[in-house]
């Protein structure tokens, strides 16, 4: 492999943003034709960053990138595919109403097939009509029948399936990945970046997917993943980049390291991933959930007859691939989601139990049910952007109280008290919330939904984004919590991470209840499957509770 | 007595202002840009021709070209309101500001600017009445077809109108072929659906939308100049476009974007816009008040039913009325 | 994750940045970034210099098209203002109305909620009005038409911005265009009642109404015919002032206005606050039309809102929807009108020069905003530099 030109290398790759970030430092990275190449970093590594410029969303402050062994300008979206280079985003770029060949075809000036070259033209005239002429390609109508045809060729050749009359909105997330990818080949790209591909994908679809990008390496293909996840890199890839806050660690083969060396990589020091895990003290039941069915304002069902017990002073684990109900049972429990069936009780301490199922939040607390709830958007739920932190803190109690002004004089202490305890890092509590760091707006929300003393403390992706010292902050005011005699429930997506702090684990599968196990006991493997798979629990392993509340399906 | 042929003609000949407008201001929702100046615009449209006209026919004593009398008029609307949209553009676009409130501001300027001009010319001309006639000119423009009044009824419905009503309808069947069959279209579309990705497929997104504003303004001005010169026959009065330009919008949601359904949703507005006075109301000439109420309640029913039924096609283009930059993605 | 949120902060341009050393053809001469934040006093003085170069350039645009001296323009103009005390009362009336409109939309704009009809909704309250003095004036005790003057004036300019409102709420329902067409209905209800009450028959006018009994007029106090309405408005101001920034439920506007999600989360219920809020913002536009039939004009036309719910618009978001502001840019507009119509009499020009003036300061004004939130670099000169307007 040594031999070959890369089809990419960068060299000295950095890139700032404003004046303090720096995203990237000297970055030297090579991706080679005929392989897969695994990205790793840790969140905000900069791993998107140094991808975004390859495809032309970002411009390197300094350093040179080289197709094929010549250096090249990328400045544009427009260029990229122009140099074979074709990105599928995280969050899809798709037009919602358009059908898949629409999509497929925009920003192009032609059906036909796209040559394979170096065009040079970054300067290209625009003619009156806004089309763009070159040199090399002439526009011509739009023939979204041949099109069509096209993309039919293409999915023969990879197996995909995708009918082109089909509008986006329409599609399941796995669809909508197979129309990027399809419009990323129509393009002609041969290198082929993944912003994450398996996060909205059931193991089935990444297994299909990875069928195909084996299929496409084998193709001559350069592809080049973006991930955090070990297991894999171990699967799909040839190669292994590591990136730690923006700068380049080292690469390394495949098959010949393993997960705890990639990891040391990754976060920089020997991590012993060891998170405290109290015992639990005054563990009785708190929130008891019967047959609980919600489906969404379209009408999918999203959660299917869920049924659990949620006890004070543990922290019950949600695992589950993304997407699969978690949102919807918080959601549902914290009165923001219309419930279909089922019952989702509250026992307070002395004993009596009551249903708070079809309460909005208001009428939630009225009943004197402390329940706070840390959502998985941070600044479109739980907080206001524009606003500071007093009166973030201010939007869970400005209700208080008969008299028709708010108070301030209280959320400006708790705000003080929160920045001081979690040391939250901001120039004064009267900063608009957005423009702190993700870490920091974690540790404000988090802050204030725990300051309003709860006794259930709901939790979705809460260290999403986060390093590891942030996150780590987020686990032990999650113990804190627990050991005070919190119902903590923990919605995560990091498999280790919930094996070494939930003191039991729930599974959901395409919104059931697949199981729940014990998380002193239960393995990484088995509560994958059940991940997968209702039918797959896997009998006799060590460790798995069946769901004791689960009674027989009706 | 009702007179069926005449109350038709009359509504179509009404229409053809709202149809521009309307034509206009869908090409700029589409590219994503929310243009509540455009009854500024038809102002300015309309005494930029004015102007055109005005000098032109100051210059020439005798008969006029019939040419330039038309090209003259045509090409000072188009450049008025080409130099709108452009305002409207580098304000929002470029400068990023708040849409709807660059509308209305537009809208202040243009109607002061046509009235202040239209004054200024009636003054000129030392007329007694409140208004300027440019009857020569409009004479060009109102040309009917020649076989016209040889169909009765049939001429009268069909044939009866000036060049710029077929124009009208030409353009919005014109517009309706570019938004749905092209690639311009395609990529404009894209533009007021989703910019981050129409940006991401290489599609110059500032561009675009420069380009739909400025046409959008450049067709709803034709509209200015349909009314004064064939529908008023060449009289300006101030202030008597009236509320047209806000129908124009209205008529856009009432259309869901398209601006073929324009062509007919136009004339059944200007019929309703007229219908006061076709309805016997022996002589009350309150009831007639609130006859005109009819094309604004009409809306309203419209805007309610739109907003109920939620076909995904239906609904405005997603990225309506909200500035685009880069970096906020 | 991280790089995303890091964008909001601050960060280059992207389109706009490219690499100095390697490519220098490909350098674009001016690059953007979004502000952090501007001091309050550095904004001010942008939007000062914003206003002042609309004046140089509105001086331009009277010398162009009409070939007058523009300082004697601007002379008269401030003379049309402040010449007289007389002019002054009317100077300070035309902002107390246009002050009151704005303070009633703003509480719906800082809801986004683009209430378009504070024409229709003050047409309402005016024609309400005007029905109490014609028909109830002779019968009614003075102050109780007055109690049920000001109630159904309230009252209607309510019901017309709630009906939108509600649509709003239940079916999202397109509330900018719902508003618009409202306010030409509400004209047309003025047209129809005007033509049934016309005095003298067939004139098409109302005339002042109770001219002999003055039922139904607001006293003048101290002799000051407007000094009750000015009032009326500074007492609306600094309560509207208080309710946005010290109430709880100008605080839940704030959180319905800024994002939806987060309103529900914490328990708002965002419906009812968006047709609560619209009672309030219509039912101050009705007050308006009171003032202006009772304590006023004394009549009714169709042209008695004149405009004043869009230069409304115009002062509420000049102002940031401060209403301590809006008394500075409500007096700017006032001013702009009363100084045009002075100068079109003076110098026998067009009574709409006046909106062509306030047009052009109305464009720099809100074009001066993008320097306040965003930073241009000038990149060809190797230094920041930042351009005024």
């Amino acid at each position: 492999m040594e031999n070959k030109i890369p089809a990419v290398s960068m060299r000295g790759i950095t890139k700032t943003f404003g004046s303090s970030v720096i995203a990237n430092k000297d970055v030297d990275l090579d991706i080679y034709r005929g392989e897969v190449l695994s990205l790793l970093g840790e969140n905000g590594s900069g791993k998107t960053t140094l991808m975004n410029m390859l495809s032309g969303i970002y411009y390197p402050d300094s350093g040179q990138i080289m197709i094929d062994g010549k250096p090249v300008t990328i400045s544009s979206p427009r260029e990229a595919f122009d140099y074979g280079i074709g990105m599928i985003h995280q969050h899809f770029k798709l037009v919602d109403v358009f059908t898949a060949a629409e999509n497929i075809v925009l920003g192009l000036d032609s059906e036909e097939v796209p040559e394979q070259a170096a065009a040079n033209e970054s300067e290209e005239a625009l003619d009156a009509e806004g089309g763009r002429k070159t040199k090399k390609k002439k526009r011509s109508k739009l023939n979204l029948k041949k099109a069509s045809e096209r993309i039919r060729q293409i999915c023969d050749e990879y197996g995909f399936d995708v009918d082109p009359k089909q509008k986006i909105y329409n599609m399941s997330v796995s669809q909508k990945q197979t129309v990027e990818i399809v419009k990323a080949l129509y393009r002609g790209a041969e290198i082929l970046i993944l912003d994450e591909p398996t996060a909205v994908l059931t193991p089935q679809e990444a297994d299909k997917l990875f069928a195909v990008l084996r299929n496409m390496r084998e193709d001559g293909k350069a592809i080049v993943i973006i991930t955090h996840k070990l297991h894999e890199v171990e699967s799909i890839s040839d190669r292994v980049a590591i990136l730690r806050k923006g700068e380049f660690i080292g690469q390394l083969i495949t098959k010949e390291t393993n997960a705890q060396e990639m990891t040391n990589m990754m976060v920089g020091r020997e991590v012993a991933l060891n998170i405290d895990r109290p015992e639990p003290l005054f563990s009785s039941p708190r929130l008891k959930i019967d047959g609980l069915t919600v489906r969404s304002s379209d009408g999918v069902l999203k959660l299917d007859d869920v049924s659990f017990t949620a006890n004070s002073g543990e922290i019950l684990g949600i695992a589950g691939i993304s997407g699969c109900g978690q949102k919807e049972l918080l959601e549902a429990i914290a009165g923001l989601q219309p419930v279909e069936k089922g019952t989702i009780k509250y026992i307070a301490d002395d004993g009596t139990a009551s249903d708070i199922v079809g309460k909005d939040p208001t009428e939630i607390s009225a009943m004197g049910v402390a329940l706070s709830f840390v959502p998985e958007d941070r600044l479109g739920m739980g907080l206001v952007g524009t606003m500071d932190l007093a009166d973030n803190m201010m939007l869970r109690s400005f209700r208080k109280g008969k008299s028709l002004f708010t108070d301030r004089k209280t959320p400006r202490e708790l705000a003080e008290k929160v920045v001081d305890e979690l040391e939250i890092n901001t120039e004064s509590i009267s900063t608009p919330v957005r423009k702190l760091s993700g870490g920091n707006v974690q540790k404000v929300l988090v802050g204030r939904e725990i300051a309003s003393a709860p006794t259930v403390l709901l939790s979705a992706y809460v260290v999403r984004g986060l390093d590891i010292n942030s996150s780590y902050t987020i686990y032990d005011l999650l113990n804190q919590q627990k050991q005070k005699g919190v119902a903590v429930v923990y919605v995560g997506e990091d498999l280790d991470v919930l094996l070494e702090l939930c003191d039991r684990i729930m599974v959901l599968c395409d919104g059931k209840v697949s199981g729940i196990v014990d998380g002193r006991t239960a393995d990484k493997n088995g509560i994958g499957m059940m991940m997968t798979s209702l039918h797959q629990v896997p009998e006799g392993e060590e460790g798995i509770n069946r769901n004791p509340e689960r009674r027989s399906r009706r | 007595m009702f007179d069926i042929a005449t109350f038709i003609s009359r509504a179509i000949v009404q229409s053809i202002p709202l149809l521009y407008g309307c034509t206009g201001e869908t090409i700029s929702e589409k590219s994503g840009s929310l243009n509540l100046g455009i009854p500024g615009v038809m102002y300015v449209g309309g005494i930029s021709g004015v102007i055109g006209s005005f000098l032109y026919e100051q210059s020439t004593d005798g008969e006029l070209n019939t040419f330039l009398a038309i090209i003259i008029p045509l090409l000072a609307c188009l450049l008025g309101s080409l130099l709108m949209g452009l305002l409207f553009s580098f304000l929002t676009i470029t400068l990023r500001a708040n849409q709807n409130v660059v509308g209305l501001a537009m809208t202040t300027f243009g109607v002061g600017f046509g009235n202040f001009f239209g004054g200024s010319l009636i003054k000129l001309t030392g007329s007694d009445v409140p208004s300027l006639a440019l009857s020569r000119t409009s004479h060009c423009f109102a040309k009917q077809l020649p076989f016209a009044d040889d169909l009765g009824w049939f001429g009268k419905i069909f044939f009866s109108y000036g060049f710029l009503a077929y124009a009208g309808i030409a353009v919005a069947i014109i517009t309706s072929y570019i938004l749905k069959r092209t690639r311009i279209g395609l990529h404009i579309r894209a533009i007021g659906e989703n910019p981050a990705t129409a940006d991401a497929a290489g599609i110059n997104i500032n561009k675009y939308k420069y380009i739909s504003v400025c046409a959008g303004c450049m067709i709803a001005g034709l509209g200015g100049l349909y009314y004064v010169m064939d529908y008023a026959s060449g009289v300006w009065s101030n202030d008597a476009f009236g509320d047209r330009g806000w129908l124009a919008i209205a008529l856009v949601i009432f259309t869901i974007w398209r601006p073929n359904i324009a062509i007919f949703a136009s004339m059944l507005f200007g019929g309703l816009y007229i219908l006061y006075l076709f309805v016997p109301t022996g002589g009350n000439m309150a009831v007639k008040e609130l006859y005109k109420m009819l094309p604004y309640i009409v809306t309203i029913i419209v805007l309610i039913i739109t907003g109920m039924r939620n076909k995904r096609e239906n609904q405005p283009p997603e990225s309506l009325g909200l500035p685009y930059f880069r970096e906020e993605r | 994750m991280n790089e995303k949120e890091s964008k909001s902060n601050e960060m280059t341009s992207v389109s706009e940045n490219k690499n100095k050393t390697n490519h220098e053809n490909r350098e674009p001469l001016l690059h953007i970034t979004r502000r952090s934040e501007m001091e309050w006093k550095k904004a001010w003085l942008i939007r000062l210099a914003a206003i002042l170069a609309s004046l140089i350039v509105c001086a331009i645009a009277v010398t162009l098209a009409t070939g007058l001296d523009p300082i004697s323009v601007y002379g008269s103009m401030f003379d049309g203002a402040f010449g007289s005390s007389r002019k002054t009362w009317i100077l300070g009336k035309e902002t107390a109305l246009l002050l009151c409109v704005a303070l009633a939309l703003t509480p719906a704009f800082k809801m986004k909620f683009w209430n378009l009809g504070g024409e229709g909704q003050i047409m309402i309250g005016a024609l309400v009005t005007a029905a109490c003095m014609i028909c109830l004036g002779n019968t009614l005790p003075e102050p109780v038409l007055m109690i049920v003057m000001f109630a159904g004036a309230v009252g209607a300019g309510a019901i017309w911005a709630g009906i939108p409102a509600f649509f709003k709420a239940k079916w999202n329902t397109n509330e900018t265009l719902f508003t618009l067409m409202m306010n030409y209905v509400a004209i047309q209800l003025v047209a129809f009642f005007v033509i049934v009450w016309e005095v003298p028959k067939g004139s098409g006018k109302i005339g002042i109404i109770n001219q002999s009994t003055m039922a139904g007029w607001i006293p003048s106090i101290g002799g000051e015919k407007y000094l009750f309405m000015i009032l009326v408005v500074v007492i609306v101001t600094i309560g509207m002032y208080v309710y946005l920034k010290y109430s709880k439920h100008g605080y839940e506007i704030s959180v319905v206005g800024e994002s939806r999600n987060t309103a529900r989360y914490v328990g708002i219920k965002v419906d009812k606050v968006i047709i609560r809020t619209l009672l309030l913002s219509g039912g101050l536009c009705g007050l308006t039309g009171w003032l202006m039939v009772s304590a006023s004009d004394h009549t009714i036309t169709t042209t008695l809102a004149g405009g004043r719910g869009f230069l409304g618009v115009m002062v509420a978001w000049l102002a940031q929807f401060n209403p301590a502001a809006m008394v500075a840019s409500s007096l700017l507009l006032a001013f702009m009108s009363r100084g045009a119509s002075e100068i079109s009499t003076h110098f026998q020009l067009n009574q709409s020069f006046g909106d062509i003036i306030t047009g052009i300061v109305l464009f720099f004004i809100i074009g001066c905003e993008f320097f306040i939130n965003y930073k241009v670099h000038v990149r060809k000169t190797g230094k920041e530099s930042e351009a005024d307007v």
